[in-house]
């Protein structure tokens, strides 16, 4: 009913390999974004802005950053808190460092930063993996937050040890600061996430996510059959990293403004960012996207729910939250454990066939 | 066109202020999370006093008052959503009861008009009215209570501390690293040792910290401490038999719940403090009447009487008076964030204004002004009786070392306006 791929056919190689092969699925794609680039900049105010699409937006470059790392390279990383960490602190020093420059640029060179340091962090994948790479990554989150905290030059020497986005522009217009106007925010987050997807969307299904699919299926066979695990591992982490870095740059710069590092980055950001990928869909864009919106969401709703309707004492529904969102996510896991993207993917079948699916 | 848009987002907030003839208090408190035993007591008073306030005289100068309670979590990105959330409903001032999330709302709360009042904590040098025009931090501050320690070891060394090692135990986040350049400052005044010991968020996990003060013997053990941080800390010196007339929390760290459970080991805790404590006060007759017997008291009704409970409704009170004084200066009951913010700019505590409120001797008399956001800075020291589970004033309010600590903002607030662009307010 939805579906309606009558004449609907392929008759050249591109066209049977682009990322929407069927064509009312493009058609959507390019409806959803136009109405995210020409309509909701216009209906968009500050509360929406900050409380939930620029949230959503810097957790799903996040999450597709570990996602090209576990999903498709299926390197175990618990340090996702730290790179973001990387990120806002190099952005933060390129920002006070050179201030006439535009903001694209810092918030790039900023996750071209943190790519380095990732493939540092890299490093033992090359020997370890599982569980000890997970305990290797969780070893740099804490000690980037550590070096963070204890430096004083990454934060300028603040009396606080507090790092404060100023007000920066880019082409004039303001994007950080507290009078930033709301759609020039969300825009230039928006425009980062589009290119981050296309990017990783365009690299999964090329030579290098091919040798990424392939260490991460088994390595020993990639290796035989000839992906140089070095270069497959530690490009995997050069990429997830950049995107990563890019996302708390923004996180940083755009979003809060202002950061303390145990706080913003600790580890629960890392488990935060894992959570999303796990429900969203290992290896998968789409659920990069799905797990971040259902993650930073979820809260938002039940607030409104419980609170702004139901008028129910905050304290009570924060402690629901915990448990509602803690209940659901084990609950994805026992019946839906390739995520939301999966089942993305079944409802997308049986529609094709409907009324008739099997 | 960046203006434009501002003036429009200004304009919507301020249509959308006046048509409730309500006055919006938003409460961001954090009832979870691992710094929910400060939290929770703080938030009752606060929602306490203005419901008092509610039954007692029908809100301030006839206008109801609504209370609009967020939760943070004591988490910067909730305390964001709070603050978009609740900013909407006309709220005219700000408390969040975090430095984090103080130093979060600071550049947005100004430039949304909005004034925050961070009463004891948040960014020190907004004391400096010059340059932050819509922080407020009376009646007082961070460094007023590092210098009150200080003067407080002064006092009871008849003068002389030169010598003498003083360790500070700190969160390491930018709350417990506010002290440390007052005292480094102070130590090189007074020729004292000091100390750093971090203790990493939540703060449970101290031994090492403990174990370093019991090596290095230092005279005095002050802690910037909040949330479990302080009772671990309490037990932990109690562990390492540190003699506990010798410990001196901030304010932050000197409530019920951070020393009962080390039981009588905490006998003789200290802290310093800004305001009164116990509930000996006309007050809480007209607390157990309109607001306790009706049923109305806010969580489980419970922390009557604690020195975070008295220090919500000191906010609470503070606040009311200056939505009095913003009343009585420009005439309407109804009155908007800027209205507000004048009326804390105006603001002034008297011992007749406290006695007639039912809170005689309660807080320090102050007065604010267009450059001195921060009132006086007078600091007195509690201490905790383990048998009578009580805490009590053993020095009076004093004033603090103004010289250093007024150098120090003049130095810090400088910065600030230097990397925002802000030109001094005050003519």
């Amino acid at each position: 009913m939805l579906y309606r791929e009558a004449g609907d056919f392929n008759t050249s190689y591109p066209q049977d390999s682009q990322t929407f092969p069927i064509r009312f699925d493009r058609y959507r794609y390019y409806v959803v974004l136009a109405f995210a680039f020409l309509v909701v900049p216009f209906l968009i105010n500050d509360y929406w802005a900050n409380a939930i699409l620029l949230p959503f937006l810097i957790y799903a470059i996040a999450a597709i950053g570990l996602n090209i790392l576990t999903g498709y390279c299926g390197q175990v990383s618990l340090g996702t808190g730290g790179f973001m960490a990387v990120g806002a602190y190099a952005c933060y020093k390129l920002m006070t460092a050179m201030p006439e420059v535009s903001m694209f640029v810092h918030v790039i060179l900023a996750g071209g930063i943190t790519a380095l340091v990732g493939v540092l962090f890299g490093l033992p994948s090359l020997r370890i993996k599982g569980f000890y790479l997970a305990v290797a990554t969780l070893a740099a989150q804490f000690f980037l937050v550590w070096l963070f905290n204890r430096v004083p030059w990454f934060y300028n020497y603040s009396a606080s040890g507090q790092i404060n986005a100023p007000e920066r522009d880019t082409f004039g217009i303001l994007i950080t600061g507290p009078n930033a106007p709301a759609w020039a925010t969300y825009l230039f987050c928006l425009i980062f996430l589009a290119a981050s997807a296309l990017i990783a969307r365009n690299l999964t299904r090329g030579t290098m996510g091919r040798s990424w699919m392939a260490i991460r299926d088994m390595d020993i066979a990639a290796e035989i059959i000839g992906v140089n695990p070095l270069r497959a591992k530690l490009s995997a982490f050069a990429v997830s990293s950049f995107f990563v870095g890019i996302s708390g740059a923004l996180f940083f710069s755009v979003y809060l403004g202002a950061v303390e590092v145990g706080e913003a980055f600790g580890i629960n950001k890392s488990f935060l960012v894992l959570f999303m990928v796990i429900i969203g869909g290992l290896g998968s864009i789409f659920g990069s996207f799905a797990g971040a919106a259902f993650l930073v969401l979820l809260p938002v709703a039940l607030k409104v729910v419980g609170v702004d309707m139901m008028g129910w004492p905050t304290d009570i529904v924060a402690h629901f939250q915990l448990v509602i969102v803690g209940a659901l996510i084990v609950l994805f896991l026992i019946v839906e454990p390739h995520g939301l993207a999966q089942l993305w993917r079944l409802a997308k079948e049986k529609l094709r066939l409907w009324p008739f699916p099997h | 066109m960046k203006l434009k848009l501002t003036t429009l987002a200004l304009g919507a907030v301020l249509a959308a202020g006046p048509a409730l003839a309500e006055l919006v208090f938003p409460d961001l408190s954090y009832r979870t999370g691992p710094y929910a035993a400060g939290g929770i007591p703080f938030s009752d008073g606060y929602n306490d006093y203005f419901t008092l306030l509610n039954e007692r005289d029908g809100g301030i100068g006839g206008a109801p008052i609504r209370v609009v309670e967020c939760e943070t979590g004591y988490n910067t990105e909730k305390g964001v959503e709070c603050y978009e959330s609740t900013k909407g409903e006309g709220a005219l001032i700000y408390q969040p009861l975090s430095t984090g999330i103080t130093y979060q709302l600071i550049p947005k709360a100004t430039a949304d008009g909005i004034p925050m009042h961070t009463m004891g904590y948040g960014r020190t040098s907004a004391k400096n009215g010059e340059v932050f025009s819509h922080v407020f931090n009376y009646p007082a501050n961070y460094w007023d209570g590092a210098s009150g320690v200080v003067n407080y070891l002064l006092e009871i060394n008849d003068g002389d501390i030169k010598g003498k090692k003083l360790a500070l135990v700190y969160h390491n986040s930018a709350y417990g690293k506010e002290p440390i350049r007052t005292l480094e400052e102070l130590s090189k005044k007074h020729g004292f040792e000091l100390i750093l010991l971090p203790v990493d968020h939540p703060g449970q996990e101290q031994k090492s910290q403990w174990l370093q003060i019991r090596r290095d013997r230092p005279d005095y053990v002050t802690m910037w401490g909040w949330g479990v941080m302080n009772q671990v800390a309490v037990q932990e010196a109690a562990n390492i038999r540190f003699p506990m007339e010798n410990f001196i929390g901030v304010w932050w760290s000197g409530a019920e719940h951070d020393v009962l459970p080390a039981g009588d080991a905490a006998n003789g805790y200290k802290a310093v403090t800004f305001h009164n404590v116990g509930r000996d006060f006309p007050i809480y007759e007209d607390l157990q009447t309109h607001v306790v017997d009706t049923g109305k008291a806010a969580g489980a009704g419970d922390q009557l009487g604690n020195v975070l409970y008295n220090r919500g409704l000191y906010a609470a009170m503070l606040a009311a008076e200056a939505a009095k004084k913003a009343q009585e200066i420009h005439g309407t009951p109804d009155i908007t964030p800027a209205m507000m913010r004048d009326g804390m700019e105006a603001l002034e505590i008297t011992e007749e204004r406290m006695a007639e409120l039912g809170m005689p001797n309660f807080g320090p008399t102050f007065a604010v002004s267009c450059e001195n956001h921060g009132g006086p800075g007078l600091v007195g020291v509690a201490q905790w009786d383990a048998g009578s589970k009580t805490w009590s004033l053993v020095s009076d309010f004093k004033p603090t070392d103004g010289e250093v600590i007024g150098a120090l903002i003049a130095e810090d607030s400088a910065a600030y306006a230097a990397e925002n662009n802000i030109e001094p307010q005050c003519k």
